[in-house]
């Protein structure tokens, strides 16, 4: 490895971190007391254009980053991270947890004219979330109706106890509500609706342009007095991302969501007064880098050969010289920014020790052989992310220095997926586990047994647990929080204790956005929410 | 009535070749792991199996290897390019919707190449290994060798964030939506860069084969016969030598229209145009099948509209080819 390369890199992250953290509280705390302006339009990057726009039934951020603005979800987080209603006013849980009732706001049409009620609601719940929309069929499996007694009223029932803190911690991403009366005739997948969306928010589609751009244009009858500020909202597609840095400095884009850019030319951009670089309003979409054991291969099963692996990669030191301020080291499955779930960092962790490293893999048979190597894995890097690809090269030379001769195999999106999650085609893999602000949407999935072959971000390792299983069945139709959240800590040991996944660092996405927006980066899903309240500052 | 018989022929001599193309291509996508719904999935950021089982039943893809293949041919034949599972509308109209931009960003750095490369390479030729050919020659090479991206993006630290002359990118001006001869202009403004650093590399190519072919030509006898009749120099290297010279100019642009016309990536992504390039890449990173088969079609057919149109200049630019055939 060139350690002088490192160094310098070294130096280059410590500055720009310093010059980020500055960068980021100025602005906000001086601007506090403005009022807000009237007008304007706000050019977003959208980097990857999706198939549909319709978040009812399809849960991801190049998704909501968009639609989020034209339709409206139940309930959304506030600054607090804590679940505050958008269409539904309030709710309540049966003591036994399988019924869930939501009053739902009166006065909402949508931007056709016609009412939103409780049959909306109903329709999109048992039609999309359940059947269609990914996370939601798992989250809604046992959703078993939606009575609708009052046109504001919907009433979830549930076979199994569904925790209300579950639901609610859910719903902003996977509660978007579409409207019925556009959708219940024919197929909802070709409906061509879902590329020219029609909701409740704050803006109201315009046009989409493949391959140029979306626009949306304020909605005069919005519900919220006074709201929205903005005239028009432009997403421009850029593919190339330093084709974007540049626009952003053009003056031509204020807003780069979830991490965009480079990492360098964030940290370009973060000395630029111009711009605010920062990770403020994205805590609600948590990832961790993984490192994923294939069991089908007769050293990765042996416990003793994953935790050497996990010992030898010097976590802290990656991070420092390659992630700098955007990343921090994680401590398993359920990452910091998660206060509800959190455990701590008392659960079992593998601290850098590469003597410990060669000494665990000496007692499990594997001595080193001639040219020094006890043995040689496949390691498969998913292509999201420039931290993704540094990330697989750092395991590859820390394990070389332990003995272990690490060949990497790179594949496009669709590629990846298929080789590890259903041909098992992998020694070693890594992508990232993207946390969903309750471990039950897309946690627990990597570790619980018997998911089906071929489903992305599961457990495909070949390995099961009956105790992490019954963790998880528990957890997940526990209703009283703090039982619940007992159960996570118990999850988060025992899960790091067998490593079947490694989860060493965490990192939220990182925002690029022009000084002159108001109230942006206020919500912990800021770049998905409805931005009711953004302005442009002359 | 000569050039229609000959336009069938060239026709139903291409069409094996269409077909091995495309078969070529079908096969040499089902090679590559993973297919349209696995790149969704990871578009979308997971999904459960059940989703994905009715997603490849949704796409088709549920199907044989060969029963795909075959469907597919089969539509073709009546003319059908199928359904684009990414935009979710027929593949022609998405390719249709991708064509003008393509085509002038094509059409325009051609041209410009191609003027160019006419005028500086008899320049070139001309002061032979004095000055203005030694600058022109370098300059050449630097074009060549620079990747085309860095290009584009220098260009755009100049000209659109520094001096702030030109946008960064986009078709077109979206804030403010114009129409008739303004749009014209606002389009115009927006495809200077790209047709600049797209044409850049182009000129370098034909001005290094314009100033090697006039050399060429300007020591044939002929030329010497003409001097020899007392013709001064303009009127000897613009009616005799330009004309000859211009052949192997022609056989290259010939080619290279096809390559163009292809789109390309590099460009196309740099300056967020949507051309056939960005969509080519698209379909191949989601394994969207039809809408590659689509373009590949279109790029073999407008590969052999092109040709065609280049052996009918040739035989205006030198008769002697036209006796031939």
């Amino acid at each position: 490895m060139d350690f002088t390369r490192l160094a310098i890199n070294r130096r280059t992250a410590l500055l720009t971190s310093a010059a980020i953290a500055a960068n980021v509280i100025n602005p906000l705390r001086a601007l506090a007391q403005e009022t807000p302006r009237k007008g304007g339009v706000f050019n977003v990057h959208y980097g990857a254009e999706q198939r549909q726009l319709n978040p009812s039934i399809q849960a991801s951020t190049g998704v909501y980053i968009i639609s989020g603005k034209i339709q409206e979800n139940l309930v959304d987080l506030d600054a607090d991270g804590k679940p505050v209603g958008v269409l539904a006013e309030s709710w309540e849980a049966s003591p036994d947890g399988k019924t869930v009732t939501f009053r739902l706001r009166k006065g909402v049409t949508w931007h056709d004219g016609k009412p939103f009620t409780s049959a909306d609601v109903a329709f999109t719940a048992m039609n999309m979330w359940k059947k269609i929309l990914n996370y939601g069929s798992t989250l809604q499996l046992f959703l078993t109706a939606v009575d609708t007694p009052d046109p504001h009223i919907a009433i979830f029932r549930y076979e199994r106890p569904m925790p209300l803190n579950l639901l609610l911690r859910a719903l902003p991403d996977l509660g978007y509500i579409s409207a019925k009366h556009l959708y219940e005739s024919g197929d909802i997948r070709p409906n061509p609706v879902n590329l020219a969306p029609v909701g409740t928010g704050p803006f109201k589609f315009v046009k989409y342009e493949r391959g140029q751009y979306v626009m949306a244009d304020r909605n005069p009858d919005y519900w919220r007095p006074n709201a929205p500020y903005l005239d028009r909202i432009v997403w421009r597609v850029i593919t190339d991302r330093a084709a974007a840095a540049a626009q952003m400095e053009a003056g031509e884009l204020h807003y780069s969501p979830f991490s965009g850019l480079t990492i360098s030319d964030m940290s370009r951009l973060s000395k630029d007064k111009r711009f605010v670089v920062s990770t403020r309003g994205n805590e609600g979409n948590a990832r961790t880098n993984t490192l994923e054991f294939n069991f089908r291969r007769k050293e990765l099963s042996d416990i003793r050969v994953r935790r050497a692996v996990a010992h030898a990669i010097n976590v802290p030191f990656f991070i420092d010289n390659f992630l700098g301020d955007f990343a921090r080291l994680g401590t398993g499955p359920i990452p910091s920014t998660s206060t509800d779930f959190y455990p701590g960092a008392g659960t079992p962790q593998y601290p850098y020790d590469k003597a410990k490293a060669a000494a665990l893999l000496d007692e499990a048979g594997y001595k080193r052989g001639s040219g020094g190597t006890r043995f040689s894995l496949r390691l498969l890097p998913a292509p999201w992310g420039e931290d993704i690809s540094l990330w697989s090269t750092f395991i590859q030379q820390s394990l070389s220095e332990v003995g272990i001769t690490v060949e990497i195999v790179r594949n496009d999106g669709g590629g990846f997926l298929k080789q590890v999650y259903d041909e098992h085609a992998f020694d070693l893999a890594t992508g990232w586990h993207q946390y969903r602000n309750d471990p039950a949407v897309s946690t627990t999935v990597w570790y619980r047994s018997g998911q089906p072959k071929g489903a992305p971000w599961t457990n495909q390792w070949g390995w099961q647990d009956p105790a992490v299983d019954k963790t998880i069945d528990d957890a997940a139709t526990e209703v009283d929080p703090a039982r619940r959240k007992a159960l996570y800590a118990e999850f988060v040991k025992q899960v790091n204790t067998e490593v079947p996944v490694w989860m060493p660092i965490e990192q939220i996405f990182v925002t690029v956005i022009s000084a002159r927006a108001r109230n942006h980066s206020n919500t912990p899903r800021w770049g998905s929410s409805s931005w009711h309240d953004l302005w442009l500052s002359a | 009535m000569r050039i229609f018989r000959l336009a069938g022929r060239r026709l139903a001599a291409s069409i094996p070749t269409l077909a091995l193309i495309l078969v070529g291509v079908f096969l040499l996508l089902q090679f590559a792991p993973g297919d349209t719904v696995d790149a969704m999935m990871a578009q979308m950021g997971g999904g459960d199996a059940a989703t994905a089982k009715e997603l490849r039943k949704f796409y088709g893809l549920d199907l044989s290897i060969p029963a795909q293949l075959g469907n597919y041919l089969w539509r073709l034949i009546r003319l059908d390019l199928g359904f684009s599972s990414i935009y979710g509308k027929p593949v022609a109209s998405v390719i249709l919707e991708r064509l003008p931009p393509t085509i002038l960003l094509m059409t325009a750095s051609l041209s410009f190449a191609f003027f160019f490369g006419i005028v500086f390479g008899v320049i070139a030729a001309r002061g032979v290994n004095k000055w203005p050919d030694t600058l022109i020659s370098i300059l050449g090479l630097i074009f060549y060798a620079t990747p085309s991206f860095w290009f584009g993006l220098m260009a755009i630290v100049v000209f659109s964030i520094y001096l702030q002359w030109l946008p960064a990118g986009g078709f077109e001006n979206i804030g403010a939506l114009q129409t008739g001869i303004w749009r014209t202009l606002d389009i115009a403004r927006h495809l200077v860069l790209p047709t600049l650093t797209l044409g850049l590399i182009f000129l370098a190519i034909y001005l290094r084969i314009m100033r090697a072919s006039m050399l060429e030509v300007l020591n044939l006898d002929y030329v010497r016969t003409a001097r020899a009749k007392g013709l001064d120099e303009t009127r000897v290297v613009i009616r005799h030598v330009l004309r000859n010279a211009l052949l192997p100019m022609v056989t290259l642009i010939g080619l290279q229209a096809g390559t163009m016309l292809g789109g390309s990536v590099v460009v196309e992504s740099v300056f967020s145009l949507p051309g056939l390039g960005r969509l080519a890449y698209e379909s191949v990173v989601q394994r969207d099948l039809n809408t590659l088969l689509g373009i590949v079609f279109v790029s073999a057919l407008l590969v052999i509209v092109v040709n065609f149109a280049v052996d009918l200049v040739y035989a205006r630019l030198d008769p002697r080819i036209a006796a031939e055939g």
